[in-house]
């Protein structure tokens, strides 16, 4: 297993290079010039050659992108141009908010969306199965952030169920925090909900024609048994891997969602680094993201193993 | 053996009949095998087999109608602004109410379906005529293969969104840099797309009896490769088309898409953002209008893939 992990974890290098590349691309196309904004509008042309030559920016781009690979493997992001704070230490700030996001939404949205599509697969053609796949198609229909508005006026403002707007941190206790975060979680679930819904159906269809199924059923084992025990396992590995890939959905959406319900985190600070143009904190939180659904599905090409013992790497 | 049998032509039954003698038996004639078919009931059941299709089709349609007609359509000058009649509640002046600055929300949003349409057809056509292009090359040169797969891996891992966001950081927001960064970000995934169907394509037994008999690899590619991986292209460009006109909504709702001035259903939105506490009816109009036609076009889409691809159907 452990050899697995490491080889599976050096073929994603070449992966996050292209990542890399195409990031610091990013900040070296990048309009403006950092250094006649450091140095103001009074320097002359000389300390303006001066201070290129001491930030290193004057030197050829291959040489700048391994120096900054090496600072990015050493941790180290770069600072904001706008707050003059570390990138990493404005993510850390940041990332509370979007992982309690992140995870609920994982959470409840798996826990409704593959009981649905079972559901849906199980009464194929009844009207449940036909309101499941309506669902999917107004899932992918209606924008992240257009369900946000509208639960956030139904529930927040028109009814005055949970809060309107905001993050309440953890360590304030599990109740608020949670009530901060319903809102927000099923408007970045609703997509989620609808894509792992139908891929559960089809996944489920699938395996629900096999002949051991029949068999399971003809040797009288319970409806339930031969859905859950026998049709969902071996289901899992289609479902998981679109879990998997929805999560750069949940990524874009977060960054959508925590603006609409006014989160502090990162996707906020994606935005707010967009609209000042702040490139350093636009690169790491590019870079952050993509490594960590990266890392993701990695991990989910590891669970087919557990899931499906005829898969070896 | 009493002579029941008498041949005849269909429709004699009833002369016969009347001159048979009492005893004879004769048969109820035949019905028409084939039932003459009315044009009217192939329309009804188009839409009883395809219900979402055409109803995605007519709402396209309409909303296509309204992009074209807009000068015709809106009330009011979408841009002019009237200080006076700011944040103003739906009425008989302004049907779908005042935005912040007073301009007319119903006049916005019907010129804001000419952005929507024009950023998701010209993202669905680029997108897949470079995926395509790509994809062939891919699929087709093992050499290159390799490698432009390892980049097509590298950037499918940066979320399509944040991708679109970054490339529109490095740019003035405008239609045109919108449709590139949205584009580029979709192109990875047609390019995989294309690439596959290329690549189970190359097994087929006719590609090989092509190449065996002598057929230059750019007629394969022509006459047999490309042909047969339009289908699922015209699928997936559909619901690029769905997905941009997302995309651009979102772009323009975070500040960073079409300039502010043009009316987009995104841009609308952004500007009710501040008062979508009060004044909610600022968003809902273009968010119901963007989710129709996002919704129409997906419909149409599940529509082509039906048609495309029977097995496919039944399933997903």
């Amino acid at each position: 297993m452990l050899g697995i992990i490491v080889r599976r974890l050096v073929a994603t290098i070449p992966v996050m290079a292209v990542v890399a590349l195409c990031v610091f691309s990013l900040l070296y196309f990048a309009p403006g010039d950092p250094v006649t904004i450091i140095a103001g509008d009074q320097a002359s042309p000389a300390d303006v050659a001066r201070i290129r030559a001491t930030l290193g920016l004057d030197r050829p781009f291959l040489v700048r992108l391994g120096d900054w690979t090496w600072r990015i493997l050493q941790g180290d992001l770069g600072t904001s141009i706008f707050t003059n704070i570390p990138v990493t230490e404005l993510i850390a700030q940041r990332v509370q908010p979007t992982l309690s996001l992140m995870l609920v939404t994982l959470a409840f949205a798996i826990a409704i969306a593959v009981p649905l599509g079972v559901a849906a697969a199980a009464t194929a053609g009844s009207v449940v199965d036909r309101s499941v796949m309506a669902l999917a198609v107004l899932g992918f229909s209606v924008p992240v952030f257009v369900v946000g508005y509208v639960l956030a006026h139904v529930f927040a403002v028109e009814l005055g169920w949970l809060p309107v707007q905001g993050y309440t941190p953890i360590e304030r206790g599990l109740g608020p925090w949670f009530a901060n975060l319903i809102l927000p979680a099923s408007t970045l679930g609703f997509v989620y909900v609808a894509l792992i819904a139908r891929v559960t159906r089809a996944a489920m269809l699938d395996v629900l024609a096999q002949d051991y199924v029949r068999t399971a059923r003809a040797k009288g084992l319970a409806p339930r048994a031969v859905l859950f025990l026998h049709a969902l396992k071996n289901a899992a590995v289609p479902i998981v891997t679109v879990i998997g890939m929805g999560i750069a959905l949940l990524i874009g959406g977060a960054v959508v969602t925590e603006t609409v319900f006014a989160i502090p985190g990162l996707g906020r600070l994606t935005v707010d680094a967009i609209l000042r143009r702040d490139y350093p904190v636009i690169q790491g939180v590019v870079l952050l993201f993509s490594a960590v659904y990266v890392l993701m599905n990695l991990a989910i090409d590891l669970l087919y193993t557990l899931l499906d013992p005829r898969i070896r790497y | 053996m009493s002579a029941t049998f008498v041949p005849r032509a269909p429709g004699a039954a009833d002369g016969i009949r009347a001159s048979a003698p009492p005893d004879l038996a004769i048969a109820e004639p035949l019905p028409d095998i084939i039932p003459p078919r009315k044009a009217r009931g192939r329309a009804r059941r188009l839409v009883a087999r395809h219900p979402g299709a055409v109803i995605g089709g007519v709402l396209l349609a309409v909303v296509l109608a309204m992009a074209l007609l807009a000068p015709w359509i809106g009330t009011v000058d979408p841009t002019a602004l009237s200080p006076t009649q700011r944040t103003r509640a739906p009425s008989a002046l302004h049907w779908f109410g005042t935005d912040l600055l007073g301009r007319d929300i119903y006049s916005r949003v019907v010129y804001g379906a000419r952005v929507s349409l024009v950023i998701g057809f010209s993202v669905a056509a680029l997108a897949s005529a470079a995926g395509l292009a790509i994809g062939l090359v891919s699929g087709m040169m093992r050499r290159a293969d390799g490698i432009i797969m390892r980049i097509v891996d590298g950037v499918m891992s940066i979320p399509p969104i944040l991708l679109a966001v970054a490339l529109m950081a490095l740019t003035r927001g405008s239609i045109g840099n919108v449709i590139v960064a949205i584009t580029v970000a979709e192109i990875p995934r047609v390019t995989r797309l294309v690439r596959g169907v290329v690549l189970s394509l190359r097994e087929q037994p006719y590609v090989d009896a092509a190449i065996v008999s002598g057929t230059r690899p750019s007629t394969v590619i022509w006459r047999h490769i490309l042909p047969n991986s339009l289908a699922p292209m015209t699928v997936q460009a559909t619901y690029i088309c769905a997905s941009a006109m997302i995309a651009e909504a979102i772009l323009s709702f975070i500040g960073a898409g079409v300039p502010p001035s043009t009316p987009s259903w995104g841009n609308i939105m952004a500007e009710g953002r501040a008062l979508w506490q009060v004044k909610f009816t600022i968003i809902l109009f273009p968010a119901i209008f963007l989710s129709l036609t996002v919704l129409a076009v997906n419909l149409v889409g599940d529509g082509i893939r039906d048609a495309l691809d029977a097995r496919m159907a039944k399933d997903v």
